[in-house]
């Protein structure tokens, strides 16, 4: 029989770590009926009829952020078999309080108490067995990062799922709220039971007030009555409020509980640490230059000391191969038009892009170590106050950087945001931060013509796209997205060193995407590319390619570049089939320009652009609107291709007025 | 009293949480409720937001939103 169950618990509790711990390598990104967002699944270590749901993590069941509403309703309607939800020991309070609103959804559950290697290491201790009984939920101790404790649990796991126990949840409410809790439950009983909804969790629900909820559940005006007035009465004597009352119960028990079971000498010594480490990195003075220093190195290292000189391996490696295989489709005298093809076309298109892998791979590695470290958050609570200005909060700055990798997983980190406006606002500005796929683009612009001057022109280029997302945050904030400021509640987590497994494991998954990308988008790009200015409009063989049907196109569109001096029909190619990917946009010039190598590109390249209008076709690429797959992402997480349309339509129509402003200017002065 | 008052490096009982909405549950959930103790850390380089430790973790919080959080007993 297959099993389904769901992984839960705060955020930064090792969620993921243990989430890799438990599948290995069974990996899949998977769709659910009933919510459209993906989630990430896999199947469990030695038992393969078991299927573990990640989900996002969460502080609580109350919708607040989109990616609790995932969560809130993936547990509602698809009802796991079973929850194993996810417990940080070192800041236990916290983490029961989204145990305790679970336990009100009546599914079996297991608690992982992670981070228990910490809390013992630091002279503190959790009565494990005592907590389990004042809970009702079995609990196991364990270590996600070190692997300690993992059979147990898994084994646990499987005998419920075996065994089927019936769910013993201990009922924590007490005095009045027990009684408006109580009485409650028995007047919505049928509702719930025909609408097959866990009874407390709608209590609770409808105590903290849920007209949604009450509509849902077809009461009667005389039973929503009753209950308005019980509520009425209980904060009559309570003297509170009632969703104050809801939160309170749950912490008092928490307390409670809390006293019994944990025993703490002070902070673990991985919380002093923290405080020591943020004296540095969130000091008044230094907070700042640290951080840029910071993307200084990572992109210095990414781009000069690691990502650059592997790119270059990388490519005369592929040099090597295509003159291999192209001395062999000779020798085997294979027809030219088919040589023509497999090297022209898909060789060098494929090749120009797969050479960027080093780079790509290793500014997310880098990314990845500021997300699991902790550093995210800091950075989140250094720059709040700036991003305010722009109508933001410090949260957005965290899909922002991920922008700098791409703007895909950025896009959809826009989930952890809190507000739309912010969620929105933060979607249409992350895909000026250039994204790493433009990458290859400067790259081959500069060789050709900055090449004294490289690293001038990559930051120059950056900074345009962090200008222009000020900017157009400004214009934004005061116009189409007015609105009120949004909050801003923030865990900072305790510093801890990413695990090399998860770290290891994200840098596969985008070596895995670029490599799936270069020969599936880019492959059939290169190809189409090839047989557009192979070919003209009746379908014969064209000896010179200006004569193609791809030329043809290009010229059409071409014109609308003449402001910004590059109205040659290769270029304008070039950013159309870059919307399929932007990587594609060296792809296809490097087959239009029919070069085999990059001497001979960047000689093609100068017959073709000036400087300036070199310089003004770079800013024109970053700022434009972002590829295919983040369009995607785009419309996916707005819920609307209309929404969608017009962030492309801002993009673009922004990319062209910022372009032809550079270069008239560049022109002007030069 | 008020939370955003409280000078970096003392602590205060919480009182009472006001404002209202999803902002406010959302502190109360994380643990702002009456008569919890918060230690004032620090105020970030630009001035706001603050960052406040509580029930053994630390979170961050705008000044603006520290206001609707009265506090006693300060020291």
């Amino acid at each position: 029989m297959e099993h389904l169950i769901a992984l839960v618990g705060n955020q930064n509790c090792g969620k993921t770590t243990l989430f890799n711990q438990l599948t290995g390598s069974n990996q899949h990104v998977g769709n659910f009926p009933g919510v459209t967002v993906e989630k990430k699944m896999g199947t469990m270590k030695r038992h393969k009829d078991i299927t573990i749901v990640d989900l996002p993590g969460i502080y609580s069941l109350t919708p607040y952020t989109s990616e609790e509403i995932v969560t809130t309703d993936f547990l509602l309607k698809d009802r796991p078999e079973l929850i194993i939800d996810i417990i940080d020991a070192t800041n236990i309070e916290r983490n029961l309080y989204l145990t305790l609103q679970m336990m009100e959804l009546n599914i079996p559950m297991v608690i992982a108490l992670n981070m228990m290697d910490e809390v013992v290491g630091s002279g503190n201790s959790i009565d494990v067995s005592g907590l389990s009984e004042a809970l009702g939920i079995p609990v196991y101790p364990i270590s996600a990062s070190k692997g300690d404790g993992i059979i147990d649990l898994v084994n646990q796991v499987n005998a419920m799922l075996k065994n089927q126990p019936p769910v013993h949840h201990v009922d924590f409410c007490s005095g009045e709220i027990h009684r408006a809790i109580h009485a409650i439950r028995h007047l919505i009983e049928d509702h719930t039971e025909r609408l097959r909804l866990p009874n407390r969790y709608v209590v609770t629900r409808l105590i903290e007030g849920n007209e949604q909820l009450e509509q849902e559940l077809g009461l009667t005006d005389e039973e929503c009555h009753i209950i308005h007035h019980i509520v009425e009465e209980m904060e009559k004597n309570l003297q509170t409020d009632r969703e104050a009352a809801v939160v309170d119960m749950r912490y008092n028990y928490i307390e409670k509980v809390c006293q019994q079971c944990v025993f703490k000498e002070g902070e673990t010594n991985e919380q002093i640490r923290s405080e020591k480490i943020d004296k540095l990195l969130t000091n008044k003075y230094l907070a700042i230059p640290i951080f840029i220093g910071i993307m200084f190195l990572i992109f210095y290292l990414t781009f000069s000391v690691i990502g650059g000189p592997l790119q270059e391996l990388l490519e005369s490696g592929i040099d090597q191969f295509n003159q291999m295989l192209s001395g062999l489709l000779q020798t085997w005298q294979v027809n030219e038009l088919l040589q023509s093809l497999i090297i022209d076309g898909i060789c060098s298109g494929v090749g120009s892009v797969l050479s960027f892998m080093p780079i790509i791979v290793v500014l997310f590695f880098f990314l990845s170590l500021l997300e699991d470290s902790g550093y995210m958050a800091r950075v989140a609570f250094v720059m709040d106050k700036f991003l305010r200005k722009l109508g933001l909060s410090g949260r957005s700055f965290v899909p922002m950087l991920i922008g700098f990798g791409c703007s895909v997983p950025a896009i959809m980190a826009t989930r952890t945001l809190s507000s739309e406006r912010d969620r929105k606002m933060t979607i249409v500005l992350t895909p000026f931060l250039s994204c790493s796929a433009k990458l290859p683009i400067y790259g081959m612009i500069t060789a050709a013509f900055f090449s004294q001057k490289a690293a001038l022109v990559m930051i120059t280029i950056y900074c345009i796209g962090i200008f222009v997302a000020i900017l157009s945050g400004l214009l934004l904030k005061n116009t189409v997205l007015k609105g009120e400021p949004v909050p801003f509640v923030l865990e900072l987590p305790a510093y801890r060193i990413p695990s090399y497994k998860s770290v290891l494991m994200h840098m596969w998954e985008k070596a895995k995407d670029f490599i799936k990308k270069a020969f599936t988008i880019i492959f059939i790009a290169s190809m189409v590319i090839w047989f557009l200015q192979s070919f003209s409009w009746n379908l014969t063989l064209v000896a010179d390619s200006s004569n193609s049907i791809l030329a043809s196109i290009g010229n059409f569109v071409a014109p609308i570049f003449k402001p910004m001096g590059f109205d040659d029909w290769r270029a304008s190619t070039a950013l159309i089939t870059g919307i399929t990917a932007k990587e594609s946009v060296v792809s296809t010039l490097t087959v239009l320009l029919g070069s085999d190598n990059s001497m001979m590109l960047s000689q093609m390249l100068q017959t073709i652009f000036t400087p300036q209008s070199a310089f003004a076709f770079l800013v024109f690429t970053v700022l434009y609107m972002p590829c295919v797959a983040a369009f995607a992402a785009t419309k996916k997480e707005l819920g609307s291709l209309k929404e969608a349309l017009y962030c492309a339509l801002f993009q673009t129509g922004t990319a062209y007025v910022v372009s032809l402003v550079v270069y008239q200017l560049s022109s002007l002065l030069m | 009293m008020t939370l955003d008052l409280v000078q970096p490096g003392t602590s205060a009982t919480v009182e009472a949480v006001g404002g209202e909405g999803l902002l406010r549950k959302r502190l109360l959930e994380m643990g702002l409720t009456p008569n919890t103790l918060v230690k004032v850390r620090k105020i970030a380089p630009m001035g706001d937001p603050i960052e406040v430790y509580l029930r053994s973790y630390v979170l961050t919080i705008r000044k603006e939103d520290a206001a609707k959080i009265t506090v006693k007993g300060v020291k």
